[in-house]
């Protein structure tokens, strides 16, 4: 029996409305569920003091430290890259077949495995190049990971200046050079930042990567060249080897905070940019 | 940079735009270089079609995770491109603007929960119910089928939405003005228009689930043999490379740098598969 137009479309609408509850429903009990478990562990005293017994009592300091030491050693790295691949792309050159080129070496470097980039760093970086587990290795690994994310974003933030900008400062004699630098990027400069922080996030995310490149030291890093774990190593461990479920909560909840918060600023900025361009 | 001058610049720059391929081409090597003799000197047909995994007794066959990750993707796919489509699908066409500029950023936001989170998730809230409800140990292909379905809807969603906003209102009014209804210009006008950005979307999806792996590692169960049932515990190409390289020494390294040569080679023609599906779309257009 064929159903009337108005009711199959009415039917498709449940279904589809309803998927999009489960969509949202899942992915908000995980953000509440971690929260709900992990932030009464959760406290100054947790973030800065050191832990005792591989991670089953006090807090994960040492761990906040690796976290970050790495994540700027990666942003170091692949901001300048990043940013400066996007200024080559849009307004050094037009679209050839060596723009296709880049562009597709930076859409596969995005979909390469986490798993693969942490075999790599840990033969190029680890092994050939003799940094040993180091926040190094684990930087410069994470750095080749989040590239692709900083050129997208980077690019799609040049490319939003309006042409008229770099018109102007052309006739006023200046290079081309001298305008991007002067004019076009403070312009992008909010949709750079939105790159950069992206990629923030998924280096604080990151575990395949940086457990094969950094190593698991619980020590108090002195310096690049020491081991470090960051906080999702840390979580890794200390769920799976049932070290102590209570602090593995707090951890994600600290983990699961920070990086929506960055995401958010990240996207903010985005929408505040996109919204002065247009 | 003024002393490099404008010249400079431009050759500094240049240099610079082509680290992301350097960046690729270096991985791709250096992996090959690692894996590949081994693969050749221990017999390719062996290495993958051989379910003897015994690194302590110099038996290498990477069947069974091969199978594994299979169907844990293919479950993934199951689970995640139905409802992330059919999210897309209402979010664009059946929910005003405002509601949706508001949900797809929260959609993405979420893409940012990092896989471990996902993991222990599924060990400690998936794994249970599927052990109480159906039986077999939980950590099994249908808990890791779960957790990369719901893994990859973000990835789905969002491009999946973004094809389906690309095709032109022109498409839909035409329709509309024939007398179909709202519904009826969705499934014959609008989506059969985006289709190769949505299976663009979905291929893109099954890459990240295939080489997903702290996720897999947790709720999986990571023991090496053919699963017969949805309620086995397999273990990943990816699972492999990651619980054995922590120890693995000489030959056992080598194979697992081969396993990684595998997943590369897969992930490599799941991207072109994607590249070609979008590019069809550009063309046509």
């Amino acid at each position: 029996m064929r159903m009337p137009p108005k009711y199959t479309q009415l039917a498709a609408q449940l279904v589809m409305g309803l998927a999009t509850l489960a969509t949202l429903a899942i992915l908000v009990f995980i953000i509440l569920f971690v929260l709900e478990k992990g932030l009464p562990v959760v406290g100054l005293k947790f973030l800065l003091s050191n832990p005792q017994d591989m991670g089953k009592a006090g807090g994960i300091f040492p761990v906040v430290v690796g976290t970050i030491l790495l994540t700027l050693v990666a942003i170091a790295i692949a901001t300048p890259l990043g940013v400066g691949t996007a200024i080559y792309l849009t307004e050094y050159t037009r679209e050839s077949r060596i723009t296709r080129v880049i562009r597709f070496g930076a859409d596969c470097l995005a979909g390469i495995p986490s798993i693969i980039f942490g075999l790599f760093g840990f033969i190029f970086f680890v092994t050939i190049l003799q940094m040993g587990w180091s926040i190094l290795s684990g930087g410069l690994t994470l750095a080749f990971m989040i590239l692709p994310t900083i050129i997208r974003t980077s690019e799609e933030a040049i490319k939003s200046v309006p042409d008229s900008f770099r018109e102007v400062s052309f006739s006023l004699g200046a290079t081309r050079w001298e305008t991007v630098q002067k004019v076009v990027l403070p312009s992008a400069l909010p949709g750079i930042v939105t790159g950069v922080m992206l990629g923030v996030g998924r280096s604080i995310g990151e575990t395949a990567a940086v457990i094969f490149t950094a190593g698991s030291s619980l020590r108090m890093p002195t310096s690049l060249m020491d081991s470090a774990r960051t906080m999702s190593v840390h979580f890794y461990i200390l769920a799976r080897e049932g070290i102590s479920t209570e602090n593995a909560y707090g951890t994600a909840a600290i983990l699961v905070i920070t990086i929506l918060l960055i995401n958010l600023t990240a996207y903010g900025l985005m929408n505040r940019f996109v919204a002065k361009n247009n | 940079m003024k002393f490099l001058g404008e010249k400079g610049v431009r050759r500094v720059l240049a240099g610079i735009a082509f680290s992301a391929i350097s960046a690729l081409l270096l991985i791709a090597l250096f992996i090959i270089k690692e894996g590949l003799p081994f693969i050749i000197s221990y017999g390719p047909i062996k290495f993958l079609l051989s379910s003897d995994w015994q690194p302590q007794a110099g038996k290498f066959g990477i069947w069974p995770m091969i199978v594994a990750s299979v169907w844990v993707t293919l479950g993934a796919m199951l689970v995640g491109a139905p409802l992330g489509v059919a999210c897309a699908v209402f979010l664009t066409e059946f929910v005003p603007r405002r509601v949706m500029g508001v949900i797809k950023p929260t959609i993405e936001l979420l893409a940012g929960i990092p896989s471990v989170v996902y993991g222990f998730m599924g060990v400690m809230v998936l794994a249970p119910l599927i052990r109480s409800q159906l039986g077999g140990p939980g950590l099994s292909v249908l808990a890791g089928a779960v957790i990369l379905g719901v893994m990859i809807l973000p990835t789905i969603i969002s491009i999946s939405i973004d094809s389906i906003q690309s095709v032109p209102n022109s498409y839909r009014e035409g329709s509309l003005a024939l007398g179909a209804t709202h519904w009826q210009t969705t499934y014959m006008v609008t989506v059969p228009a985006a289709k190769s950005g949505i299976i663009a979307a979905i291929i893109l999806g099954m890459g990240r689930a295939i080489g997903e792996t702290m996720a897999v590692i947790m709720v999986a169960g990571n023991a090496v043999k053919i699963p017969i049932s949805a309620l086995d515990s397999v273990r990943t190409l990816t699972a492999n490379i990651a619980l054995e390289m922590g120890y693995a020494t000489g030959q056992h390294r080598q194979a697992l740098f081969a396993t990684g040569v595998v997943l590369l080679v897969i992930i490599m023609i799941l991207n072109s598969l994607a590249g070609m599906s979008i590019r069809k779309k550009a063309g046509k257009r």
